[in-house]
C-alpha cells in the first residue's frame, strides 16, 4: 500500500491520469443519479430498478449494432424506448404504491429489477456483451494517461443531458409541474396539475436517463443481464450524499465518488475500492449529522 | 474396438440365455439423475452441460447400451432445472434421489452448485459424477461419492506459468527475476485459480508485484491496469468469468497496456477474438479442452469428431462444458460396467478405480474424486484464431512471446 502511494508521489501523472479516468465513470454514474433523484425527490421512491434500466439500455445499444448501426444512435433510441417503458411501468404498478409507505414501493421495484433481469438473460442469454463504437483513446502525457474517447464522448454527453434536464425543470410547463407536485402533491391537485401524469412523466424521464446510460455503458465498459445492482448502488450514494432536488450536487457528488473510488482502488488494491467507496459515505452522513446537530443547538 | 468386442461378447452370452428374459432386458434403462441450470444466470453453460450429457447418452444407446452383467441397459437423463442458485439445486438433488429414486447424478454446471449438491448425494450415498464445478473446495472435504471429469481450478494457469518460463530468455530473463501482476475476482472459483498459481510461482521463484481482487460486481478495471502500467510487470493475469475477461481485453486496449505475456481465464466464454477482433491478438487463455487436441476413445472418436458431431447436432462449436459433460456419461458407463451391477456403493467402488482414455483426455481420480491424469491446456489467439500453444506435447504450434506491442 506504501509503495502504491509511493509510485503516486514519483509519477503524478499518474495521479491524473487516475483522477481523469474516474471522473469519466463518475460522469455515467451521475447520469443514473439524476434520475433517481428525481424519482425519489417527486415521488418519494427510491427505484431498486434503476441499474436495471442501465442495463436495458445497454441492451438497446446491443441490439442496435447488431443490425449494423452505430451505437452512439442507441443513446437518444435507448432513452426514448426506457421512456415509453417507465410510462407503461407507472400506469400497471407505479401508480399502486405512489403514496403508500417507502417500503412498499421498494418491494415492488424490487420486483420489477427481478423480472427485468431474468427477462433479459432469457433474452439475451447471461454472457457479457458489448457494443463497439470503434473509437480510440487519446493518449497524453507519453502514452501514461489515456482517455478513452468513447468514456469522453460519455462525459460530455452526460453533461449535456444534465443541461438539458436542469432546464427542462425550470422552463418547461411540465418541468415546472413536477417541481410543483414535488413541493407539494396536494396543492398542485388542487391548482389542477394532473399529479398522475406528472408521475408518469417523472418515473419515465428517469428511465430515459438511465437507458441513455446504459447505452454509454456498453459503449464503455460491459454489459450483462445483472449488471444492474452497482449502478443501484451508487446512484443511492450519489443521490444520499447530493441531497435531493439538487442536480449540482448529484453531479459533484458523482465526479467526485468516480475519481476518489479509483484512487482508493490504485493505493488498497481493487478489493478495498467498494469498501472504500462504503466509508466514505458513512463519513459523509457523520458529518452531515454532525452538522445538522448543531444547527438543531441554534435552534434551541 | 475394445468396447465393440465386448459389445460382440455380451450379445452372444445373451444369446445363450433364455430368450425370455433377452426380450425383457432390452428395455431397462438406467436413470441419472441431474440438476442443471435452464433459467437464470448460468442458463448458458447449464445448456452446454445438459447437451453434452444429452449427446454422450443418445450415442451410447446407439451403440447398443451399457452392458451390466449379464444385462445390457440403455441411458436416460431425468432433469430438472435449478434456476442458477445452489439451494435449489440442493433441493431437486434430494427430490431426485428421495422421490424419483435415482441411485446415479450428473453433476450441475458451476462450482458453487456442485457445492451445495454434493452434501446431499454424500448423505444419500449416492455416486455422482460432475463435470463442472472446479473448485478445489469440493474435493478438501473428505467426500467419498463426487468424482470430477474436469481439471480442478488451482491447475487452470499454472501452465501460462511454465510457458513464461520457458520463454523468460526471450525477455532477457532467468526465470526467477520475472514478475508478475494478479488481478483475479474475489469469488470461490477465481480465488482457487490464483492459489494455485501463486504456488507455481514460489517454484518458480518468480515475484508478485501486483496482487489485486477485484469486487464481483467491478466492470472497470483502470485502476489495477493504471498500475501495471507503472510497475511493468512481464506477466500480467486475469481471471473473473467471461466479464473479467471481457473487461481486461477491453481495457488492456483502450490503455495500452503492454505486458509481454498476458494470460486469462474464460476467453472463450466471454468471445474476445469476436468482441475484440485484434485486440485479443497474443491472449492466452486457459481451457479444460479443445477440439484440436489429439485424444480420442471408442464412442466419439477423436476430440475432433466429438466437436463435428456435436455442431452437426446443436449448431455450434462444442465449447468444454459439453466436451467434459459428456466425458461424465462415458465415465459412468464405463464404472457401471466394471462393477457388473447398480449397487451404488459398487458403482462408487468402481468410478474410483476408473483408468480411461476419452476424446476429452485421460480420466483418472485421485482418492478426493478429482482427475488428475488431464492437463490443463492454454490457447493463444493467434491471427483470430485459437491455438493450442501448451501442454508442448499435445500443442499445434509455439507460443509467440512477448505480446509484440501494439
Amino acid at each position: 500500500m506504501l509503495d502504491n502511494l509511493e509510485i503516486l508521489v514519483q509519477a503524478p501523472v499518474i495521479t491524473v491520469d487516475l483522477v481523469l479516468n474516474g471522473l469519466l465513470v463518475g460522469a455515467i454514474f451521475a447520469l443514473a443519479a439524476y434520475g433517481m433523484a428525481l424519482v425519489w425527490g417527486v415521488m418519494n421512491i427510491i427505484n431498486i430498478a434503476q441499474g436495471e434500466f442501465v442495463m436495458l439500455g445497454g441492451y438497446v445499444a446491443i441490439v442496435m449494432v447488431g443490425y449494423g448501426l452505430h451505437p452512439l444512435l442507441a443513446v437518444p433510441a435507448a432513452a426514448i424506448l426506457l421512456f415509453c417503458l417507465g410510462w407503461v411501468l407507472y400506469y400497471s404498478v407505479i401508480f399502486r404504491v405512489v403514496d403508500r409507505d417507502l417500503f412498499i414501493s421498494i418491494l415492488a421495484t424490487f420486483g420489477i429489477s427481478i423480472v427485468l433481469q431474468q427477462l433479459m438473460n432469457t433474452v439475451f442469454g447471461g454472457d457479457v456483451q458489448i457494443a463497439d463504437a470503434k473509437l480510440g483513446t487519446v493518449f497524453l502525457f507519453d502514452g501514461f494517461v489515456s482517455l478513452a474517447q468513447v468514456k469522453l464522448l460519455a462525459f460530455s454527453l452526460a453533461a449535456i443531458l444534465g443541461a438539458i434536464l436542469i432546464v427542462f425543470l425550470k422552463r418547461s410547463r411540465l418541468g415546472q409541474a413536477i417541481r410543483a407536485t414535488a413541493q407539494n402533491a396536494r396543492a398542485a391537485r388542487v391548482l389542477g396539475i394532473d399529479t398522475n401524469r406528472v408521475y408518469a412523466a417523472t418515473y419515465g424521464l428517469n428511465a430515459a436517463l438511465c437507458g441513455a446510460c446504459g447505452a454509454l455503458v456498453a459503449m464503455a465498459y460491459t454489459i450483462h443481464p445483472y449488471i444492474g445492482l452497482p449502478y443501484t448502488v451508487r446512484s443511492f450514494m450519489i443521490v444520499v450524499v447530493a441531497g435531493l432536488g439538487n442536480i449540482g450536487g448529484v453531479i459533484f457528488a458523482g465526479l467526485s465518488l468516480g475519481a476518489a473510488e479509483n484512487i482508493a482502488g490504485f493505493v488498497f488494491g481493487a478489493q478495498y475500492q467498494l469498501a472504500f467507496v462504503f466509508l466514505l459515505l458513512v463519513a459523509v452522513l457523520v458529518w452531515r449529522n454532525w452538522r445538522l446537530a448543531r444547527k438543531r443547538e441554534y435552534l434551541k | 474396438m475394445l468396447h465393440h468386442r465386448k459389445l460382440a461378447i455380451a450379445v452372444m452370452t445373451t444369446a445363450c440365455l433364455p430368450v425370455a428374459t433377452a426380450l425383457a432386458q432390452s428395455d431397462e434403462t438406467i436413470t441419472l439423475g441431474a440438476a442443471v441450470s435452464l433459467t437464470g444466470k448460468y442458463t448458458t453453460n447449464g445448456e452446454h452441460t445438459q447437451r453434452g450429457y444429452d449427446l454422450a447418452v443418445s450415442k451410447i444407446n446407439e451403440a447398443g447400451g451399457v452392458k451390466v452383467g449379464d444385462k445390457t441397459y440403455k441411458l436416460e437423463v431425468k432433469y430438472y432445472d435449478d434456476e442458477s442458485t445452489p439451494a435449489r439445486g440442493a433441493e431437486l438433488a434430494e427430490r431426485l434421489i428421495q422421490q424419483d429414486g435415482v441411485q446415479f447424478m450428473l453433476g450441475p454446471y458451476s462450482s458453487g452448485i456442485t457445492k451445495a449438491v454434493a452434501p446431499v448425494t454424500e448423505k444419500h450415498k449416492i455416486p455422482m459424477v460432475e463435470a463442472n464445478g472446479a473448485s478445489r473446495s469440493l474435493f478438501t472435504n473428505g467426500w467419498q461419492y463426487i468424482f470430477a471429469t474436469l481439471s480442478t481450478s488451482e491447475q487452470y494457469l499454472t501452465g501460462a506459468l511454465t510457458l513464461a518460463a520457458e520463454n523468460a530468455d526471450k525477455l532477457g530473463k532467468k526465470p526467477e527475476e520475472m514478475t508478475v501482476a494478479l488481478a483475479f475476482e474475489n469469488d470461490p472459483f477465481s480465488q482457487d485459480v490464483r492459489a494455485g498459481v501463486l504456488d507455481d510461482m514460489e517454484k518458480l521463484g518468480m515475484k508478485v508485484v501486483i496482487d489485486d481482487q477485484l469486487p464481483r460486481e467491478l466492470n472497470d478495471m483502470a485502476a489495477t491496469l493504471t498500475k501495471t502500467k507503472a510497475l511493468k510487470p512481464d506477466l500480467l493475469i486475469v481471471s473473473g468469468h467471461s466479464k473479467g475477461a471481457a473487461t481486461a481485453v477491453r481495457q488492456i486496449n483502450e490503455m495500452k497496456v503492454n505486458v509481454p505475456i498476458l494470460a486469462m481465464t474464460h476467453c472463450d466464454s466471454a468471445d474476445v477474438i469476436g468482441k475484440f477482433g485484434e485486440g485479443a491478438e497474443y491472449t492466452l487463455c486457459a481451457t479444460q479442452w479443445s477440439p484440436t487436441l489429439s485424444y480420442s476413445d471408442d464412442l466419439f472418436g477423436s476430440a475432433g469428431d466429438f466437436a463435428t458431431l456435436f455442431e452437426e447436432t446443436y449448431g455450434y462449436a462444442p465449447p468444454y462444458q459439453a466436451a467434459e459433460s459428456a466425458a461424465a456419461v462415458q465415465v459412468f458407463a464405463d464404472a457401471f460396467t466394471r462393477a457388473g451391477e447398480l449397487d451404488p456403493q459398487k458403482v462408487r467402488d468402481a468410478l474410483s478405480q476408473t483408468d480411461m482414455m476419452t476424446f476429452y483426455g485421460q480420466i483418472k481420480f485421485d482418492e478426493t474424486g478429482k482427475n488428475i491424469a488431464k492437463p490443463m491446456a492454454l490457447y493463444q489467439v493467434l491471427n483470430g484464431e485459437y491455438k493450442v500453444v501448451s501442454p508442448s506435447n499435445f500443442a499445434e504450434t509455439s507460443a509467440v512471446v512477448p505480446r509484440p506491442s501494439m
